[in-house]
């Protein structure tokens, strides 16, 4: 069993052999992957040792106490937070061996393929065809909301292979090359005027079949382990009082007194207490986690944050009276990460409006914990034994 | 960081809370003894207490109590409000027992943590910690005057009364005059004490007494709301599963079924809350800014779950005989209890420096 002291030890042989001051940033991260310490409740020779999960915190306070450089996890979350647990799951030896590596010390970068603009709620509908020809699959269709595409190695897909079948039956899951011919990325310029999503086309994109992801018609099921996989990242953070988007409102509110009125300071220490007891949710349901007993508290902590995020900018706005009026920034951007708490309330405002969208809408959530928590009947369907390609649209 | 997870321990004594209010506190009867003489229910009491020690868990052991801390009193009350019990547990073994607990009063503490004697604080049950409160006259070792609104005062033994001397005092029951008021939450019924020349024996300084008993009584409070909020909404979901219109169970619309899973998500994030409160109590960290917290969020949770129980029931939620108008009685009645939301939200104003304007 790979104990806190073991880790200790392991950590201090890395530091000891490729001092991080006079070692190249991704020879230390490769190092440190070899090591097993990337992601210690990973297998061995993938970055891990088999460990608790929860021991990752020790390694990671080791290595930030010496000094040692991250691998940037918020350039790579979805590589980090998607990609890798579907590949771990359902990958290959060698699709492990090849992907992983260059994954955790971001020298690649990974975007998601999934959304397109006729399946979005409705991702099972999803249109973009993948046919085979020889060793290969060939690839057609659009996809939409891709963050970071622009900078991506390597994306996730979802396309159908099987028009014949039931929708949720007939796609698969592949890994796409976004650096072949036939992928074209055009930044889709947002609300807040930067461009952090594209839209995708492919055109007779080839994937050669060693890169699909499980089973031909089984690419529903894997991603499911990637959309599973993006409710708890959200809510597995670890945050401190006030570490959230009350955190600057408060500031304001504190640094100028000359803005202070009755209605916002109601509506200020209401959010406050709702921030409070979210973070106190967030933070219970981790240590179910750490305990071995997950809860189902993670749909609900994407819902409850992206209420409150709103909620707290759009009081800032108005907080900040003539300064509400304006804006920081309109430039038209391809941002490399969302950074929410570097621009003024209003790039907040309007950024955080995606926050009821982007990876679930609210509405779906609401139903997934309906059905899933509460066990409450689902809506009557029309769609389960229909064909695809006999599907209205 | 606070522990929020319950401990084995607690679980079990959750499971046998739970079992012993089954046997006890049916809705039926709970609605039979509203309109009874004797609206406590005594019986329920002696086997909390006598059966189970729960009266002493706040009473250390060397003073003849358990010697357990606020986390296990917390799952006491989420049972307790699970069941809308007519037991003077929050008013006697948590507010009375922490008032002697400021105080050098050591016999009294035993005598409330066996539960053969109930103790009530003698403060309106709607004064938060740090609030103004109403005290009695003291002349010539007597104590003279008229107190309002003091829960379960009616099947309490012995009074504890905050004097214009600064004193907090014990006063026999017997030796008081209490006098039922027609109190809107049936389950924890309000009276008023008057004291006309009653002696009184000096127990310490109230205003810390008053202070600590009110603050231990806003934090666990909300371990009370949770529970009630809890059980309203594990009722409605089950309804909603058998009841039947347009020749489909009303729990398959999803007009409902968004309202229902955001009352959960309201319901999860009051039981981290409670939970904080407990145990900074217990800890005695940060308890300020936790019971604040706990008891601004808590209030409008379960008014919430309640209004949307009976709502949900539809008819037979306006009923004498379905008990959610029960739970909405205490709901509404524990909104108000040991301070309303908005008091607590200024006392966070102060405490985490967001003043107001």
């Amino acid at each position: 069993m790979t104990d806190a002291a073991e880790l200790q030890r392991r950590t201090a042989e890395l530091l000891a052999a490729h001092p991080p001051a006079s070692t190249d940033r991704f020879d230390f991260l490769k190092a440190r992957f070899d090591a097993g310490l990337a992601w210690v409740h990973y297998p061995e020779g993938l970055g891990g040792l088999n460990a608790p999960r929860s021991l990752q915190a020790v390694v990671d306070a080791e290595l930030e106490a010496a000094g040692a450089p991250d691998n940037d996890p918020r350039r790579n979350g979805i590589g980090l937070g998607m990609a890798a647990p579907t590949i771990l799951k359902y990958g290959t030896e060698e699709q492990k061996q090849r992907y992983l590596r260059p994954l955790w010390v971001g020298e690649e970068v990974w975007c998601q393929l999934f959304s397109e603009p006729g399946a979005g709620s409705d991702l099972a509908a999803l249109g973009t065809r993948a046919v085979r020809e020889g060793d290969d699959w060939v690839v057609n269709g659009q996809k939409v909301w891709t963050s970071g595409a622009h900078n991506s190695r390597w994306a996730i897909l979802i396309a159908r292979t099987d028009p014949d079948v039931p929708k949720h039956a007939g796609i698969t899951y592949f890994i796409c090359d976004m650096t072949d011919p036939g992928v074209d990325v055009r930044p889709l310029r947002q609300i807040t005027g930067e461009a952090e999503f594209n839209e995708v086309f492919l055109t007779d994109v080839r994937i050669p079949d060693s890169r699909r992801l499980g089973a031909i018609g089984d690419g529903w099921r894997v991603a499911q382990t990637t959309l599973n996989n993006e409710r708890v990242a959200i809510g597995g953070m670890r945050l401190p009082r006030e570490g959230g988007m009350i955190g600057p409102v408060s500031k304001t509110w504190r640094e100028r007194p000359e803005l202070r009125t009755q209605d916002l300071h109601q509506r200020l220490l209401k959010l406050w207490v709702d921030s409070e007891v979210a973070r106190l949710t967030a933070e219970r349901l981790r240590q179910q986690l750490v305990a071995g007993q997950p809860g189902p508290e993670g749909a609900g902590m994407k819902l409850a944050f992206a209420r409150l995020n709103q909620e707290i900018s759009g009081l800032e706005v108005e907080l900040r009276g003539e300064e509400g009026l304006l804006y920081d920034d309109w430039t038209m951007r391809r941002p490399e990460l969302v950074d929410f708490t570097g621009r003024d309330a209003g790039y907040r405002y309007l950024r955080s409006k995606g926050n009821s969208i982007e990876g679930g809408t609210s509405e779906v959530l609401l139903n997934i914990v309906a059905e899933r928590v509460l066990g409450l009947p689902a809506e009557p369907r029309t769609d389960k034994d229909v064909a695809w390609k006999d599907l209205a649209r | 960081m606070t522990d929020l997870l319950y401990s084995e321990e607690e679980e079990a004594l959750r499971a046998a809370v739970r079992d012993l209010l089954a046997d006890h506190c049916d809705a039926p009867g709970v609605i039979a003894r509203t309109e009874s003489d004797t609206p406590h229910d005594l019986a329920a009491w002696k086997a909390l207490t006598d059966g189970m020690g729960l009266a002493g868990l706040l009473v250390p052991e060397d003073k003849g109590g358990q010697g357990a801390t606020h986390r296990e009193v917390a799952v006491v009350l989420e049972e307790l409000g699970r069941a809308v019990a007519p037991v003077p547990y929050l008013t006697s073994a948590v507010v009375a027992t922490e008032a002697l607990l400021a105080c050098d009063a050591d016999d009294l503490l035993a005598e409330l943590g066996t539960g053969r004697k109930i103790g009530a604080l003698a403060v309106a049950l709607n004064i938060a910690p740090g609030g103004a409160y109403k005290v009695v006259r003291h002349e010539n070792g007597a104590l003279h005057g008229e107190l309002t609104a003091i829960a379960d005062a009616q099947a309490a033994d012995v009074l504890l009364v905050p004097a214009d001397d600064g004193g907090l005092y014990a006063v026999d029951a017997s030796a008081a005059t209490v006098t039922p008021q027609i109190s809107f939450d049936l389950t924890r019924p309000l009276a008023t004490v008057m004291l006309d020349g009653a002696q009184g024996r000096l127990l310490g300084d109230a205003e810390a007494a008053v202070h600590r008993a009110l603050r231990a009584g806003a934090g666990l409070l909300a371990s009370e709301q949770f529970g009630l909020a809890e059980w309203t909404l594990t009722e409605t979901v089950r309804y909603l599963k058998e009841r039947k219109q347009f020749n489909r169970p009303v729990g398959g619309f999803q007009a409902l079924k968004h309202r229902l899973a955001q009352l959960w998500l309201e319901v999860v994030n009051l039981r981290a809350a409670a939970r904080n409160a407990a145990d900074a109590l217990a800890t005695g960290e940060d308890a300020d800014v936790a019971v604040a917290v706990a008891q601004a969020y808590a209030a409008s949770v379960a008014v919430h779950a309640a209004e949307e129980a009976l709502q949900l029931h539809a008819g037979i939620g306006m009923t004498w005989e379905h008990p959610v108008h029960l739970y909405l009685k205490r709901a509404k009645s524990d909104s108000i209890a040991y301070g309303t939301a908005g008091v607590h939200r200024a006392r966070l104003a102060e405490l985490v420096d967001l003043q107001a304007p």
